[in-house]
């Protein structure tokens, strides 16, 4: 079944689409994104970190490719140098928030239940039982899951979306959503790299290219400690040009976010 | 899946449409999605009936346009259409693109009726 190339609209339905409005009828032409409600709620969220002047990061992947453990070490090298907190998402478990609160860091646990992504709402009510007065940088664990939270927006700065090496370097070609979303990939347990012979760093790269995407891309193992200082300078640079920003008056969304509706209205 | 949630979503947007207009029921709508939008155009046809079951859009038709991936490409110029994982341009092969259409999720108009 072919549901996303558009071959479906035939010759035999495309009529449909612009058939003349019977008497009694009113068309009203609206180009919305469907997700504006969400949208609204990220602005206002994005309000909320900008007027604090805090830095808000929305971590992505699929489960278990290492996002509480790198947001544990990052707490571990960062907390004198940055006051951090975390939101963690999940369907079930506070465990994750455990893991960063053991850290000595305030740590929000919203567990979704059956929704596989976060969206802007439970993110507001989560952020408003945060201390964000004097808070540096905000992380925002989105639940483990390639394909839905990347539609969302959070009112996050920034996205990153890690890629373990044990999960395939043709991630980014299968996922391109995903992908497309980040403004920084960390390809995570590179310790693991000598033990397995099929994941290739420079083909997970092309594939990312390939999405005419030029973020950059770090290699790290939190398990090892290798790699990280690179992570930790993007995350400084980020921290320094959300200051310049918010001293401007002015904010950012993740790159993937701001073209969307206006970009590519095609007519009705 | 939140294909539900996204026409949780549209169902509300549409109910206040309607309200707007003071319109009994909703007849057609009409929606572009593009395959880097995320949402699943057959998901979202299927979570209709359950999301607008009991609302003003229970009876409408639900029409999804589903547009094609193309890209600008920032080398040559030329606008081609790409398979959404290869935004590559189709006249240069550069991956220096933008895109101008394929991640569209968009509620493009409605149809209301005064006659329920
Ligand atoms: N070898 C190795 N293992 C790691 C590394 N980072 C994380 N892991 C292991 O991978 C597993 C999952 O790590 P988590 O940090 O819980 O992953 P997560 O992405 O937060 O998982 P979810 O929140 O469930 O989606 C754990 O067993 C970690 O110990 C790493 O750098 N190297
Ligand atoms: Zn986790
Ligand atoms: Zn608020
Ligand atoms: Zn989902
Ligand atoms: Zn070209």
């Amino acid at each position: 079944m072919c549901n996303t190339c558009g071959c479906n609209i035939t010759p035999g339905n495309k009529h449909f689409a612009y058939k003349p409005v019977e008497g009694g009828t009113t068309a009203v032409s609206v180009l919305k994104n469907l997700l504006a409600k969400n949208d609204d709620q990220a602005v206002h969220n994005r309000q909320h970190f900008d007027s604090h002047g805090v830095l808000a990061i929305n971590l992505m992947s699929s489960p278990g490719s290492g996002k509480t453990a790198l947001l544990e070490a990052t707490i571990d090298a960062l907390k004198h140098e940055f006051r951090i907190a975390v939101i963690e998402g999940d369907l079930e478990t506070e465990n994750d928030a455990d893991r960063i609160r053991a850290k000595g860091v305030p740590a929000i646990q919203i567990t979704t239940g059956s929704a596989c992504h976060l969206d802007a709402h439970m993110v507001h009510d989560a952020l408003h039982s945060l201390p964000l007065e004097g808070l540096d940088i905000l992380f925002i664990e989105n639940v483990g899951n390639l394909v839905c939270p990347a539609s969302f927006d959070l009112g996050q700065h920034r996205n990153i979306t890690l890629l373990s090496v044990t999960e395939g370097d043709d991630k980014p070609a299968k996922y391109p959503v995903m992908f497309r979303a980040a403004d920084a990939i960390v390809l995570t347990k590179t310790d693991l790299l000598s033990v397995l012979d099929d994941f290739d760093p420079q083909r997970a790269e092309r594939f990312v290219r390939e999405l005419a995407s030029n973020a950059p891309m770090m290699h790290l193992s939190a398990r090892k400690q290798i790699g990280l200082d690179v992570w930790f300078d993007w995350l400084r640079q980020e921290l320094h040009a959300q200051r310049d920003r918010v001293n401007q008056g002015k904010t950012a969304r993740p790159k993937i976010q701001p073209e969307g509706v206006q970009l590519h209205v095609s007519t009705v | 899946m939140h294909e539900l949630s996204v026409c949780q979503a549209l169902i509300i947007q549409v109910q206040e449409i309607a309200k707007q207009h003071d319109a009994l029921a909703v007849k057609l709508i009409k929606l572009q999605i593009g395959p880097l939008s995320g949402v699943e155009a057959s998901l979202l046809e299927n979570a209709f009936p359950l999301a607008s079951a009991g609302t003003v859009a229970e009876n409408a038709v639900l029409y999804i346009d589903r547009l094609p991936v193309r890209v600008r490409c920032q080398q040559c110029g030329a606008e081609t259409e790409a398979a959404a994982n290869r935004l590559i341009c189709g006249q240069c092969g550069d991956y220096h693109t933008q895109l101008i259409s394929g991640d569209e999720m968009l509620l493009a108009s409605v149809e209301l009726t005064k006659e329920s």
